[in-house]
């Protein structure tokens, strides 16, 4: 802990961000008291609960068990999605890249597919999968899927032909070619697809998982968590619910940062 | 050491015979001296579609003798890309053939090694495995010997105290010199040179060709060197072939008589005054040439 407060206070990023937030929730506050202070209001901003009641609130939750199961309903969602389109995506975006039959057959239907929205696709899928959990897996997938095709297969396209020039001349197989400059070389976008289809697979899940009223399965999620919080008119509860999925978000972006960081040795140097 | 007459034609392909290679100790140095001829014979290659194409060599002949350092130069755009292409066999010829030592060239190999305009240093590799790519891809050296000779080359070039370091922690002129040490360890009977000096600050591209020619008299490699600086090539040149402007062809080829090891003093004498004046004069020409086109 001692360690954790040393970085966030022990350098000029770390108070900065730490200050950048303090003067937020002060403008929060100063805009939700306007009314009672002034008599005027800021249009939106009025009707928002001043944090303190929301800190209260969410004091008020942070016992209940039903809370963290909500946050662990949605990670393990969030999570399978993203796995499963990393684990298909990747690759079929490096086809798509090294292959110009397999470009020729896959890349128009993809592109085809790719401008539905994933929350277009939650009616259709609640009907064709067997249960809600599977539905909600499958909408999350395609929020990252697409996403991380595209990266991957841009990155890969973009890998200056130089690299492979020179490693053709020092004897390279097609192999070692994939291996060693194709695969590296398309890290950063990799995990650039990977940073943004995280996001979507947040934004994704939340959506799905009120459409569906996912509390039928048990532990409804984040984002039932609020439709709940919405239908009980508690909008303390709501803005709780909508900072946690803040904070998830960003702890996934930091965890693919940091991965992405160990990965790329070369990139830590930018 | 030898003077560049010593390697002929006919002692550079009796040593590709590879019969060197079973005497250890005296297979090194003779390794290091061995060099290729490279001919283009009647070589056109044009680019596009058949009714709208670009037409950017055309009809061109043009030798590289074995250990000789032949430097190309031409008007901006005038298909010296091209050229370094079909000779590293990145492109083949349309018509007309790419020859080394009488045979065909099919397509990149170890022995004619390119060093890009822009540096093609892998940059998610260290200097020393960048170093060791080569060997390590194609197997034919490995583990501890192959890491001591890398590190002796990168330490040859300046860069010892770089060895762990990414290209990108590199200057601009640590980056050639790593490239050369990347090329040599493949040993190459031919270094391609595309600009490789270019985007250098003066006073780095000067030192650049100072070692360049350095290492140029060591190792005796035949040296196919492309430029768009007219001292550049004069100060380093064998041989200096002037390239016409588009549809490219030879234009002229100037022996360069100076003697070496050069300094830079040999570029103000009257002599090289004299080449100077007649390479202009000849690009001159055809810089005119493409400026009446675009006008």
């Amino acid at each position: 802990m001692t360690n954790f407060l040393q970085k966030l206070f022990g350098n000029t990023t770390g108070r900065r961000g730490v200050g950048a937030i303090i003067i937020f929730v002060i403008i929060w506050h100063v805009g939700s008291q306007l009314d009672e202070w002034t008599g005027y209001d800021i249009l939106g901003i009025g009707l928002v609960p001043p944090p303190a009641d929301v800190f209260v609130a969410f004091l008020g939750v942070v016992p209940k068990v039903g809370y963290w199961m909500s946050w662990v309903a949605s990670f393990s969602r969030v999570i399978t999605g993203f796995i499963v389109a990393m684990i298909i995506g990747i690759p079929f975006g490096l086809l798509l890249a090294v292959n110009r039959y397999f470009r020729g057959v896959f890349f128009p239907p993809f592109e085809i597919l790719r401008p539905i929205p994933p929350l277009a696709w939650v009616p259709a899928s609640l009907i064709f999968w067997p249960t809600n959990e599977m539905s909600i897996a499958f909408v999350t997938f395609l929020g990252a899927f697409f996403t991380i095709v595209i990266n991957v297969l841009g990155g890969a396209r973009n890998i200056d032909i130089s690299y492979l020039r020179a490693a053709q001349s020092m004897g390279a197989s097609q192999f070692d070619l994939f291996w060693k400059i194709v695969l590296p070389g398309t890290l950063p976008s990799i995990f650039t697809g990977a940073a943004v289809g995280m996001g979507i697979t947040w934004e994704v899940v939340l959506a799905a998982e009120m459409i569906s009223g996912g509390g039928t399965q048990g532990g409804g999620g984040l984002g039932f968590f609020i439709w709940s919080s919405y239908m009980g008119g508690s909008l303390e509860q709501i803005v709780v619910g909508m900072i946690s999925i803040g904070i998830a978000g960003y702890l996934s972006s930091s965890a693919i940062r940091k991965i992405g960081y160990h990965f790329m040795p070369w990139r830590r140097l930018f | 050491m030898s003077t560049p007459k010593t390697i002929t034609k006919a002692s550079s392909s009796a040593k590709n015979k590879k019969s060197s290679s079973s005497k250890a100790s005296s297979a090194a140095k003779a390794k290091k001296l061995t060099s290729s001829l490279v001919e283009l014979k009647n070589v056109s290659k044009s680019y596009g579609e058949e009714w709208a194409s670009d037409n950017v060599l055309k009809n061109i002949s043009v030798e590289f003798p074995a250990g000789e350092l032949t430097v190309i130069v031409g008007p901006s755009g005038c298909g010296k890309s091209t050229l370094v292409n079909l000779l590293a066999g990145f492109e083949k010829p349309d018509e007309g053939r790419a020859l080394i030592d009488g045979k065909e060239i099919t397509g990149p190999a170890k022995d004619r090694m390119v060093v890009f305009q822009e540096t093609a240093l892998i940059p998610w590799q260290t200097t020393l495995q960048n170093v060791t790519f080569g060997p390590k891809m194609r197997g034919d050296k490995k583990g501890p010997s192959l890491v001591r000779e890398a590190e002796d080359l990168l330490i040859k070039v300046g860069l010892g105290e770089f060895m762990n370091k990414y290209p990108i922690q590199l200057s601009g002129g640590m980056q050639r010199r790593a490239e050369l040490a990347r090329a040599l360890i493949n040993e190459p009977t031919v270094m391609i040179m595309d600009e490789p000096f270019r985007g250098l600050d003066a006073m780095s591209r000067s030192l650049m060709q100072e070692f360049f020619l350095e290492l140029f008299d060591e190792n005796q490699k035949t040296n196919i060197f492309v430029t768009s600086e007219i001292d550049e090539a004069i100060f380093l040149a064998d041989n200096l072939v002037i390239l016409s402007n588009k549809p490219t062809t030879v234009q002229t080829v100037i022996k360069i008589d100076l003697p070496r090891p050069r300094n830079y003093k040999m570029l103000t004498t009257a002599k090289a005054f004299k080449y100077r004046r007649q390479a202009m004069e000849l690009l001159h020409g055809e810089a005119l040439k493409s400026f009446a086109v675009l006008k």
